[in-house]
């Protein structure tokens, strides 16, 4: 049997040992944010906090970078691929192109809507290796806003850019990838489903709409 | 103050007790017989690998043995099984009467059999059981999973609450119930190991929980953790996951590490070499298991810094675990050493789990992992640490501790029978598969190259024959309880430990009144 002053210090370390469980299961959701948070401040995993944020000047920027520095050229690959929840036909014109840092280039994407309604749609960009997403400058994108496409409507969306000389030297392939949403349609679902309080509770912490940046 | 109760008998005696050494028999037989589930799904696994082509299952069927062979070996048979010894063994080794919390203790195993019923149940689902792997990546384990997914995410729940509130007893049970005069540095080191594995269970166990419950509300409830398309990244997922998957891994090893502590100065007839140094050795493994856990995905695509991090970090673990290996040697350095059962299996413990830590440094180099990461060359690893690692251990704690559970001895012949066939089997079984990861043969795939054929045929065979060598265990554990030459109190020849003081079998009710320490 248990004495007395094992039975009260039993008593006492419980809810102890109990508040390290309650806090540790907080921590694993806690890892979501700070993930986020993490990869934003080191740029990494495509992220890069600047822009991400919007305190990114893209035009400060560009008179930094005055001179096309031709000694060097770096090939751009574009990729492009639409998320399961949409009946699209997207693509680049170009699948690469060979460009010298500080030089402005333009390519297009073919956009189609395969579907009988109007869609509007999210392009959210990624780029591959994740060092260079802070010297790649968008001077003009379709994926700054949504697209809105009537049903059946294709057309040619631009994407203006241009490098900065300071991309490390070892980079000399970019890959540039654009995954296309449709917003209705997540929404919707998201209107459809969203009866839960675990699910309202857990979406005030982690926002679900993708992030242009 | 000690009032006795007419012991129940027949199933109440089972369902309704707080008794230490009932709870631990139930997580031991618990355990037991998912070692023999998943024992089975593994025999599954290599029949299919026995030949190239496809010819015993199909290839989700195969997956999702991979799958539930790992959850049951991991959560049902080897981590109840070190609470089964903890249970029996903790009260016993600090002269408590009892775990500080018995009423929760029950909980704690009754939740087991449900949350392994449920895990086992899926497999007879529409759409079939788990076949994602048993560290379920998303988003295998949340876009493109069954239906049952939901059923094993409860079940993680459920085996996750259970190993929670077993962690909290224990920890009760040694930090308050020590005899009079065992101070901290006084106590055996399964105590030791026990200890710190407790308060690794309840740091990481709700880290699994959470990560699950972001499974659950993705799946159901539209919630976008690890869904790229709605903000999340399928990356954290792994993250999440490796940060209780890591420290994991050391809490199935930890307590092992313990059994062997306490047999190899038995039979070496010395004291433990080091005895302060392995406790620390143990406590700096704990430290560096919450630190290391991306040395699992140095493939996902990390900045060189990150990858320069975990690989130091990880190789660094080898340092407390050498003092641990150097400290096991030297105990039976120029002792007078017999090798009875319960030494010949912690002796291939020391042996072959280094040669697990060995595979595990090459692992943990960021550059060599990008040429072993998902092969059979990682399947190799992680069989030699748990099952020559831990499931080893637990052997040689069983045949260790039996003559006290059972009163009787076991049948010495038999004993080294068993463990001659597993240790040879064994062997046959994994070592070859060091050599076809190297060569390239990715895991989890139920066909292969023509090219690793041979040492597929190997490892089958050796496979075939571990498996059956446990059933030669299963009859020498019957046959000790049925009955045998009568254990003496001591057992072995001048063990140290209070455990040897009570009398064999251990009485029902032992250190009711505390015993002096010296």
């Amino acid at each position: 049997m248990q004495s007395q002053q094992q039975n009260i210090a039993n008593r006492r370390l419980l809810p102890r040992l109990l508040l390290v469980v309650v806090a540790m299961f907080g921590f694993g959701f806690a890892l979501a944010p700070l993930y986020e948070a993490f990869c934003s401040a080191f740029g990494i995993n495509g992220r890069f906090i600047a822009i991400q944020e919007g305190n990114y000047d893209v035009a400060a920027r560009l008179v930094q970078i005055s001179q096309v520095d031709e000694s060097r050229s770096v090939t751009v690959q574009f990729t492009a691929s639409r998320n399961q929840n949409i009946d699209w036909e997207f693509r680049p014109m170009e699948n690469s192109v060979s460009v010298h840092p500080g030089e402005i280039r333009v390519v297009t994407y073919y956009a189609k809507n395969m579907t009988d309604r109007t869609v509007v749609a999210q392009a959210v960009p990624s780029i591959v290796p994740g060092q260079a997403v802070k010297y790649f400058n968008k001077i003009e994108c379709f994926c700054f806003t949504q697209q809105t496409f009537k049903p059946g409507e294709s057309r040619e969306m631009p994407l203006r850019f241009v490098i900065d000389p300071h991309l490390p030297g070892k980079i000399s392939t970019l890959t540039l990838a654009y995954t296309l949403f449709d917003t209705q349609n997540r929404q919707a679902v998201n209107e459809k489903r969203d009866v839960s309080l675990v699910s309202l509770a857990v979406r005030s912490v982690v926002p679900n709409v993708p992030q242009p940046y | 103050m000690s009032e006795h109760h007419a012991k129940p008998t027949g199933i109440t005696r089972w369902l309704f007790t707080t008794n230490h050494k009932d709870i631990g028999t139930l997580y031991l037989w618990f355990a037991f017989i998912m070692f023999f589930i998943g024992g089975g799904m593994a025999m599954v696994i290599r029949a299919e690998l026995l030949q190239p082509g496809m010819q015993v299952v199909d290839p989700l069927f195969f997956n999702t043995m991979t799958t539930m062979h790992g959850l049951i070996m991991v959560f049902g048979a080897v981590m109840p099984a070190m609470v089964g010894f903890a249970n029996w063994m903790i009260p016993m080794m600090i002269g408590a009467p009892d775990m500080a919390l018995p009423r929760m203790n029950n909980w704690s195993f009754w939740i087991l059999p449900f949350a392994g019923t449920m895990l086992i149940s899926t497999l007879f689902m529409e759409g079939g059981g788990p076949a994602f792997g048993w560290t379920f990546y998303a988003p295998l384990s949340t876009t493109f999973a069954p239906q049952s997914t939901d059923f094993f995410i409860f079940a993680v729940h459920l085996l996750g609450f259970s190993s929670i509130m077993g962690a909290i007893n224990i920890i009760a049970t040694i930090l308050n119930m020590r005899a009079p005069g065992m101070t901290l540095m006084k106590m055996p080191l399964f105590v030791w190991t026990w200890l710190i594995t407790a308060f690794l269970l309840i740091a990481v166990m709700p880290v699994l929980a959470g990560a699950v419950t972001m499974m659950l509300t993705d799946r159901n409830f539209g919630t976008s953790f690890f869904d790229a398309a709605g903000g999340g990244d399928p990356v954290l997922f792994q993250h999440v996951f490796w940060f209780f998957g890591h420290p994991e891994v050391y809490i199935m090893i930890l307590p092992a590490f313990g059994i062997v502590s306490h047999i190899i100065p038995t039979f070496a007839r010395k004291k433990l070499f080091g005895y302060a140094s392995m406790v620390y050795a143990v406590a700096a493994i704990a430290f560096l298991s919450f630190i290391v856990w991306a040395h699992h995905m140095f493939t996902v695509g990390m900045p060189v810094a990150g990858e320069l991090y975990f690989t130091y970090a990880t190789i660094m673990i080898a340092v407390p675990t050498a003092v641990k290996v150097f400290n096991w040697t030297a105990t039976m350095w120029r002792g007078s050493m017999t090798f009875e059962t319960p030494m010949l299996w912690a002796v291939a413990f020391v042996f072959l789990f280094t040669i697990g830590g060995f595979t595990g440094l090459m692992l943990g180099m960021a550059p060599a992992d990008f040429q072993y990461h998902d092969t059979y060359f990682v399947v190799a690893h992680f069989h030699y640490v748990l099952v020559t690692g831990a499931v080893f251990g637990i052997i040689a704690g069983a045949y260790f501790w039996l003559p006290k559970w059972t009163g009787h001895m076991y049948d010495e012949k038999l004993g080294k029978m068993h463990f001659w066939l597993s240790v040879i089997s064994v062997n046959i079984l994994f070592f070859p598969q060091h050599f076809l990861g190297l060569a390239g043969m990715p895991r989890r795939i139920p066909d292969y190259a023509v090219q690793f054929a041979e040492f597929n045929f190997m490892s089958s065979i050796g496979g075939f024959a571990f498996g059956l060598s446990q059933l030669l265990f299963l009859y020498v554990v019957i046959k000790c309880i049925r009955g045998g030459e009568k254990a003496t109190d001591e057992v072995w020849d001048n063990p140290d430990g209070l455990e040897w003081t009570t009398p064999s079998p251990a009485p029902y009710h032992t250190f009711e009144t505390a015993p002096e320490i010296k």
